[in-house]
């Protein structure tokens, strides 16, 4: 057994280098284990062709929270987000719709809806900002809080009451835990806008705009836009990867790669260390695992070691991925029928209408995709030439609904899902196929077994409601400790969820401390 | 099994044994018992109760639960299952099992059978198929639902041996408590245990349903030569309470039918702490019960002798004559063989000891008019009842 680290992170994902560059200021002798050749996890670049860099599995982020740029001095490591963009909302005519974060602008929209579209942002915005206590802090226990679940709850509820005044606070408690499809329909007549807005508010999850809980899921994405307006990712994630890594590794932690976790060892109910899978052992006072809690519980820590009821209910736990990740390398600059060149480096939805988006899920509910895929696609490399080669470029195109269980499997299946993605977009982009030069289809089943996260889902476990703060992952395990003593979580499993935020690693990183695990 | 178009006309199942107990039923008292229709007593209390304690008496056991446990994990997953370290337990050997839920709340006890490598049988009072599977994940097991295609049939008194040799069945002589013996009876394979759930010497046959009525037949082929009785459910009763053996369901609720809070127990809280091993690695349970036994423990099932013969009720518990109620009594029996009532109670404790004095509150009626006495109440540690011959290897011949 070689030396004894303070805190062993699991994982180099972007919440388990939060956590690590958290636990080293505090004074850890910290170490993350990173199963993949180099940190980032669903961050890191995926290179295709060694020359084309693209972003990981996102294509479009939001700005870290200001506490988190702060405490960890990203901006000094080179943490810088990028430009705002829209959305465009496409359609297969050219009427295309602007989707501005304050204006919404297109050829055959009423006014009514025009005028509407302003007040809404602003109505679910001030949602998402009393909700902010609550993203921000651990999930508070209901049974014996400690003195930061008082305040957690009583900033919320001051937040919800007196922030948002009687009337939204009404509102409020009457949509939050109702679907999108019916809030969309009371307020706009636009399919293309209600398809728009509906397909953000589902991107990721399976769930369609007439499941509970996606107004839910969709306050969840606007917590995003409180820190500033979305951006399309840059080379690296516009630095975020390097600039935890750099603000970890000057805090004090190292980060070791292509070292993938066997086990949790667990002496006597508490954790001792890790076993690497070439057979390393390696030993620490606490162990935090980024990874999804599934794989965290049931193969690294295993069943005998948990209560019978919590491994059932870790079983339970609900997230399968439904979107495929299609990345295509470009000769030349498309052209997408009906738009502007200034506006390629928007973020595109095809999602002409509720009802299409809809239907798109019905069909993954019995493990089948609908050729008539909701797209979610950019074009980073407008917007940051780096990231190909002189006069190249490449798509980043997110494809749902496509279920991690396909009835028919995955393993020949792939050439088709992409003939029929690629189909749908040319109706979009002009001359599609002559401008591809290499093409990279990840589908949930690539994602799982890519990114060790089960099923293929981005979030390590839905978004719902009935999965999220004090039952995230799972009762028994919520406030990132778990039943095995000194193990924690801290990945997108844990509250407040997925999303390249960082927040599960820090509120997880500032419990460990609390609670004075690893001293 | 394959289940009969008209099934819905038979509220009850019928045992392998049935008609047999229904040629020798005089009272007609029937019950439901796990879906079947067994007697609560066959012809007279008194002698069934007597047949076990000073004769021989037969007790049909097919309705008890029983769950095979097979798979390369069957030692580990049962391991993680129970709060007993059966690390211990070999092939030909039964052990009395607990198990619990995550919180350390009792869900049922049982015998676990070892019956081969990797092979094990699980008697329960209730349905556990679904806590055992889902306690199944993560391990390599095989669990399968015993019940019907086992009968079983318990044997229990102090000339219980003398009569099964009698009968033709072998290989008794050597059988010490909890051991396990495959042998026959004249022809019929037969399963023999030396368990029981009466205190006394006694045995439990296993067969296949259809060498039921010729094991039977067998055994009451002697009843020329011993006093044979079939006995029902309210004998057994009697002479549990009497050996100090506890019921959970009736004695207490078991975690999975409490619905209100703190309405469940513990094993400590249920006198079982001798079978929970907390060294013995992670077991269901373990982590709850090793944060309750930090703490003094705040009640207990306790083994109590009430003064008198009022018949003791369902009373409740003082901690004086017209004192504070500090427990209640969750079943009684009057002893004939010690002429003592005796009772199980839940008792709250002060600072984890016993109350010095316990006083019973016994509401009665005499002709049909309630009376109030208080009668006092001593707890012991010890069965009631525990004849010397309940565990001699060979038992005493008759």
């Amino acid at each position: 057994m070689t030396d004894r680290k303070s805190a062993i992170v699991i994982g180099a994902g972007h919440n388990g280098l939060v956590t690590a560059a958290y636990l080293a200021r505090a004074g850890l002798d910290t170490l993350v284990v990173e199963a993949a050749d180099e940190p980032g996890g669903m961050a890191a670049p995926i290179c295709l062709g060694d020359i084309y860099h693209f972003p990981g599995l996102a294509n479009l982020a939001y700005p870290l929270a200001p506490e988190l740029r702060d405490e960890l001095d990203l901006d000094d490591f080179g943490y810088a987000p990028g430009g705002a963009i829209d959305t465009v909302a496409l359609a297969a005519d050219g009427k295309h719709l602007t989707i501005g974060r304050n204006q919404v602008t297109g050829e055959g929209l009423s006014p009514a809806d025009i005028a509407a579209y302003p007040a809404f942002r602003e109505r679910y915005l001030e949602f998402a900002r009393a909700l902010q206590p609550l993203f921000k802090a651990k999930p508070p226990r209901l049974k014996g809080m400690d003195f930061a679940d008082r305040s957690t709850l009583a900033r919320l509820g001051w937040k919800v009451r007196a922030g948002l005044g009687r009337e939204a606070m009404y509102e409020f408690l009457r949509v939050a835990g109702m679907n999108i499809y019916d809030i969309l329909n009371e307020t706009f007549a636009d399919d293309r806008l209600k398809g728009a807005i509906a397909a953000e508010a589902v991107m990721g999850s399976a769930m369609g705009p007439r499941s509970p809980g996606t107004v839910w899921t969709w306050l969840q994405w606007l917590q995003g836009e409180l820190n500033g307006p979305l951006t399309t990712v840059r080379r690296d994630q516009a630095g975020l990867v390097r600039a935890l890594v750099a603000s970890a590794e000057a805090a004090g932690a190292s980060i070791r790669c292509n070292a993938r976790v066997d086990r949790i060892l667990i002496d006597d109910g508490v954790a001792s260390g890790i076993s690497l899978a070439d057979g390393e052992v390696l030993a620490a006072d606490v162990v935090v695992s980024s990874a999804d809690p599934r794989t965290t519980f049931t193969q690294l820590v295993g069943a005998p070691q948990l209560d019978a009821m919590f491994a059932n209910r870790v079983s339970q736990v609900r997230g399968a991925g439904v979107v495929t990740k299609i990345l295509l390398a470009l000769r030349n600059k498309p052209v997408i029928e009906g738009l502007p060149e200034e506006q390629l480096g928007s973020r595109f939805l095809v999602a002409p209408s509720m009802r299409y988006v809809e239907r798109a899920f019905n069909h993954s509910k019995y493990g089948e995709y609908s050729d008539r895929f909701v797209l979610d696609f950019s074009i980073p490399s407008i917007v940051d030439e780096s990231l190909a080669p002189a006069g190249r470029h490449f798509m980043s195109v997110n494809a749902a609904f496509t279920p991690y269980a396909l009835k028919a499997g995955w393993d020949n299946a792939k050439d088709g899902l992409l003939q029929a993605v690629l189909r749908q977009l040319g109706h979009y982009v002009r001359d599609l196929d002559a401008l591809i030069l290499e093409r990279e289809v990840l589908t949930p089943a690539d994602i799982e077994s890519r990114y060790h996260a089960v099923a293929g889902h981005w979030h390590h476990g839905e978004l719902s409601l009935h999965q999220s703060f004090m039952l995230r992952p799972l009762y028994g395990a919520a406030q990132y400790d778990t039943p095995i003593d000194n193990l924690y979580l801290c990945g997108a499993g844990c509250h407040p969820g997925g999303g390249l935020t960082g927040l599960p690693g820090r509120s997880a990183a500032k419990r460990i401390i609390k609670l004075g695990a690893g001293r | 099994m394959t289940i009969r178009p008209d099934h819905f006309r038979q509220a009850l199942q019928r045992t392998p044994f049935h008609d047999r107990m229904v040629a020798l039923s005089t009272s007609e008292e029937w019950m439901a018992w796990n879906t079947y229709k067994v007697p609560r007593v066959v012809d007279k209390l008194s002698s069934e109760y007597f047949a076990v304690r000073s004769g021989c008496a037969v007790m049909d056991l097919t309705p008890m639960e029983k769950y095979r446990i097979t798979g390369s994990d069957a030692l580990a997953y049962l391991d993680r299952l129970v709060v007993r370290d059966i690390s211990g337990l070999r092939p030909g050997r039964v052990t009395y099992v607990v198990w619990c839920n995550d919180a350390g709340k009792v869900i049922d006890d049982g015998t676990l059978f070892q019956l081969g490598e990797n092979d094990y049988r699980l008697c329960s009072q209730h349905h556990q198929l679904d806590w055992l599977r889902l306690s199944a994940a993560g391990f390599d097991v095989d669990i399968s639902v015993e019940t019907h295609a086992v009968a079983a049939l318990a044997v229990q008194g102090p000339t219980a041996c003398s009569v099964l040799q009698a009968a033709g069945v072998t290989g008794l002589e050597t059988v010490k408590p909890f051991d396990i013996i495959e042998t026959r009876c004249h022809d019929l394979p037969v399963l023999v245990s030396r368990t029981g759930y009466t205190g006394d010497l006694g045995y439990e046959l296993w067969m296949r349903p259809e060498q039921a009525l010729g094991l039977w037949d067998r055994i009451f082929a002697v009843r020329d030569r011993f006093d044979i009785h079939a006995m029902g459910l309210s004998a057994l009763e009697m002479v549990r309470i009497e050996a100090g053996f506890i019921m959970p369901g009736f004695d207490f609720n078991t975690a999975e039918a409490a619905i209100r809070n703190d309405y469940d127990r513990s094993p400590f809280e249920v006198g079982l702490g001798w079978v929970v091993s907390l060294d013995k690695g992670h077991f269901t349970g373990r982590k709850a019960l090793l944060e309750e036994k930090s703490r003094p423990p705040r009640r207990r099932l306790t083994k109590i002798i009430v003064e008198g013969n009022k018949p003791v009720g369902e009373a409740f518990i003082y901690n004086r004559v017209r004192g504070r109620q500090i427990g209640e009594v969750k079943c009684w029996t009057w002893s004939p063989i010690l002429k003592k009532n005796l009772a199980f109670a839940d008792i709250n404790l002060v600072r984890g000891k016993l109350p010095r004095r316990l006083w019973a509150r016994i509401d009665y009626q005499r002709e049909l008019k309630w009376h109030s006495t208080w009668a006092e109440c001593h707890a012991t540690a010890k069965p009631f009842y525990s004849p010397d011959h309940r565990s001699q290897t060979p038992p005493p011949r008759y």
